[in-house]
């Protein structure tokens, strides 16, 4: 174990810093691009569909042929990389955000509207708080994406855990291999639990309190039962 | 000269073919308690909503406060009127007391007054102030709609929307928020228009009702004209039978139902005047007044004939008789008339001059049957016989 350490340590903590940086660039980018895009898509309900679609189509292109097509246009290295990953990240994200955004009983809408908010308003301050579970739901399953599909980068020149893993590979060392899929592994529990807390954290307290509530009630419910 | 709140030919279709309303016009004084009652589907929320420009209307103008909505800023105006729709709505995500003061912060008021707001409020609808820190989804449907209601108050806003806003509570509840509003909107001279499609709600809140049917105005009037002279079929079916019958004695005075044209005698004129009179008009009794058209009493057929020998003038034998004032509320004097017995009851303005008179058969087609039922026939007839030799009184 301290053999591995000492030898693959120093590699594995710069492709793991890599690995990140690749993915949250695509996932932010993901996140910028999306969200305000989901939002749009609920205020021009016809083009919805037809640009999920299209978006969707753009998922089921298989990674490495995404990735390989990048290459004439952007050439290797990180760029394309992380421009293929912005790819994938976009359809969760844009799934969730037109779904937790229409979800959005139409009553609280015409409220907002009614008693005087603006459209920016009504979004920010009504729309996006009660459709952020969902929102965040979107972005957590692509960043878990993300993260796992940024080891092809490693193909087209990005860096990343990938390295370790492909070079492990073809020169079959095994030990290689571990250094970079158990790194990939701890990286995808950690930013899982984290994104688990935040969404927490964004989900409007009272939505929380109202879960509790009603799964304690059913916990009540079926101790009764037992009881029976 | 015109109105606070106006709708000029407003018409509004949806899709391009749903008539949703047609050929509107009405007009609203500042301060009235305005209820569009009708069917459902029958285009109020429609109309309501074209006043916060919610709803624009297809053609004609809405004016507000002398201003086409239509060139106002709709934002702007909509932070001008407090808006309670019909299903509540509260947002879920705000507790209960940001859903309070949310206009007061769009409005940018600072956070002591809306504080203060908030505990006014919660105040006025009797519950608990700690309530304030609670979600909606906490309170029960009552305590909500509750909520609903004060949040439309909590701005002060002059114009206030309520469409429904009682429709879910409970008959205790509903009451107590209905005498709430309505002391609120008299005292604090706002102007209200409610939408409801509960006749008793609209006869209770409304100065002003406007009662819909398939995206017509069938009638605007006050309750009051409403209820006496309904426009038609469907206004009359609206208000219900019962409550029209009710109505009648309720608002109708003895002037407005009497017979204008009393037969009437003077008193020191001969039996046999009496009884030419009686056949040329076809009457069984004469009223009696003195020269200058002051009712003396009243005489009929039978004691004609039985004191024909022992008299002179009809001043002799006429007998006493009770009597009504032409402003008297139909609903003070009508069961006692009945219940009296009398053929006929002459109707006196202010100074006692014979102006009409009422007659049994005219009120029973009336009200008689309907209201008390036939069994009161009985004791009118014992309470006839006792009170048949009163005095000259006033009924
Ligand atoms: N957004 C809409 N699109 C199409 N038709 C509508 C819409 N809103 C209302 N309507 C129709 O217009 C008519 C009047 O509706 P509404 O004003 O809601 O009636 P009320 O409030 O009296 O029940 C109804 O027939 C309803 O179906
Ligand atoms: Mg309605």
């Amino acid at each position: 174990m301290q053999a591995f350490i000492s030898e693959y340590g120093s590699q594995i903590l710069e492709k793991s810093g890599q690995h990140l940086y690749i993915s949250a660039i695509a996932l932010v980018l993901g996140i910028l691009v999306a969200v305000p895009a989901g939002i749009a898509l609920t205020r021009a309900d016809k083009m919805a569909s037809p640009i999920i679609n299209v978006v969707s189509a753009l998922q089921t292109i298989p990674s490495l042929a995404l990735l390989t097509l990048m290459l004439p246009i952007f050439g290797i290295g990180r760029t394309p990389a992380i421009i293929a990953l912005f790819i994938y990240s976009l359809l969760p994200i844009l799934r969730n955000t037109y779904l937790g955004m229409s979800n959005v009983n139409d009553e609280y809408r015409d409220v907002a509207k009614g008693m005087g908010m603006s459209n920016v308003q009504s979004i920010l301050q009504v729309e996006l708080p009660i459709a952020l579970p969902t929102i965040m739901a979107g972005i957590h399953l692509s960043a878990i994406y993300v993260i796992s599909w940024a080891t092809l980068a490693s193909y087209i020149g990005a860096g990343g855990l990938g390295d370790l893993i492909f070079s492990g590979l073809y020169n079959y060392q095994p030990d290689l291999i571990f250094a970079g899929t158990i790194p990939v592994t701890i990286i995808a529990l950690i930013v899982d639990f984290l994104l688990t807390k935040l969404e927490q954290k964004m989900t409007p307290k009272a939505f929380i309190l109202e879960e509790k509530q009603q799964s304690s009630q059913i916990e009540q419910e079926e101790a009764q039962r037992r009881e029976r | 000269m015109s109105g606070f709140i106006e709708f000029q030919n407003v018409a509004k279709v949806y899709n391009g073919s749903k008539v949703a309303v047609e050929n509107v016009d009405l007009s609203f004084e500042k301060g009235e308690f305005i209820c569009f009652i009708g069917t459902s589907g029958s285009g109020k929320t429609t109309l309501m909503r074209m006043i916060n420009r919610m709803n624009t209307p297809t053609s004609g103008k809405v004016m507000v406060d002398n201003q086409d909505v239509a060139n106002l800023n709709p934002v702007e105006l909509r932070r001008r009127i407090g808006y309670v729709i019909q299903s509540i709505g509260l947002m879920p995500h705000m507790t209960i007391r940001e859903n309070i003061t949310l206009v007061q912060r769009l409005l940018k008021v600072d956070e002591a007054t809306r504080e203060q707001t908030a505990n006014k409020m919660i105040d006025l609808v009797e519950l608990p102030r700690e309530m304030l820190d609670r979600y909606p989804f906490e309170l029960s449907g009552g305590q909500q709609q509750r909520i609903g209601v004060v949040r439309a108050l909590a701005a002060d806003q002059d114009i206030i929307l309520m469409d429904e806003p009682f429709g879910a509570l409970d008959p205790i509840t509903r009451e107590a928020l209905q005498d709430l509003i309505k002391n609120l909107q008299e005292k604090l001279g706002k102007t209200v228009v409610f939408v409801t499609h509960d006749m008793d709600e609209a006869l209770k809140l409304a100065s002003q009702l406007v009662v819909m049917s398939h995206g017509h105005v069938v009638q605007a009037d006050t309750p009051e004209n409403v209820l006496r002279h309904p426009a038609n079929e469907f206004v009359e079916e609206l208000i219900g039978e019962e409550r029209l019958l009710q109505s009648k004695p309720d608002n109708t005075t003895v002037g407005e139902i009497m017979i204008p044209s009393a037969v009437t005698i003077h008193s020191d004129r001969s039996l046999s005047d009496a009884i030419t009179m009686m056949k040329e008009r076809r009457v069984d009794s004469l009223i009696v007044t003195n020269n200058d058209g002051i009712l003396q009493g009243i005489v009929d057929i039978q004691n004609l004939n039985r004191m024909r020998s022992k008299a002179s003038s009809v001043g002799d034998i006429m007998v006493d008789v009770p009597f009504v004032h032409e402003t008297d509320y139909l609903k003070h004097t009508l069961q006692k008339i009945l219940n009296l017995g009398l053929k006929v009851v002459p109707v006196v303005d202010k100074t006692q001059h014979v102006v009409g008179l009422l007659t049994r058969s005219s009120l029973v087609d009336l009200v008689y049957d309907t209201i008390w039922g036939t069994d009161m026939n009985a004791d009118a007839a014992d309470d006839a016989g006792a009170l048949g030799s009163t005095a000259m009184k006033e009924v």
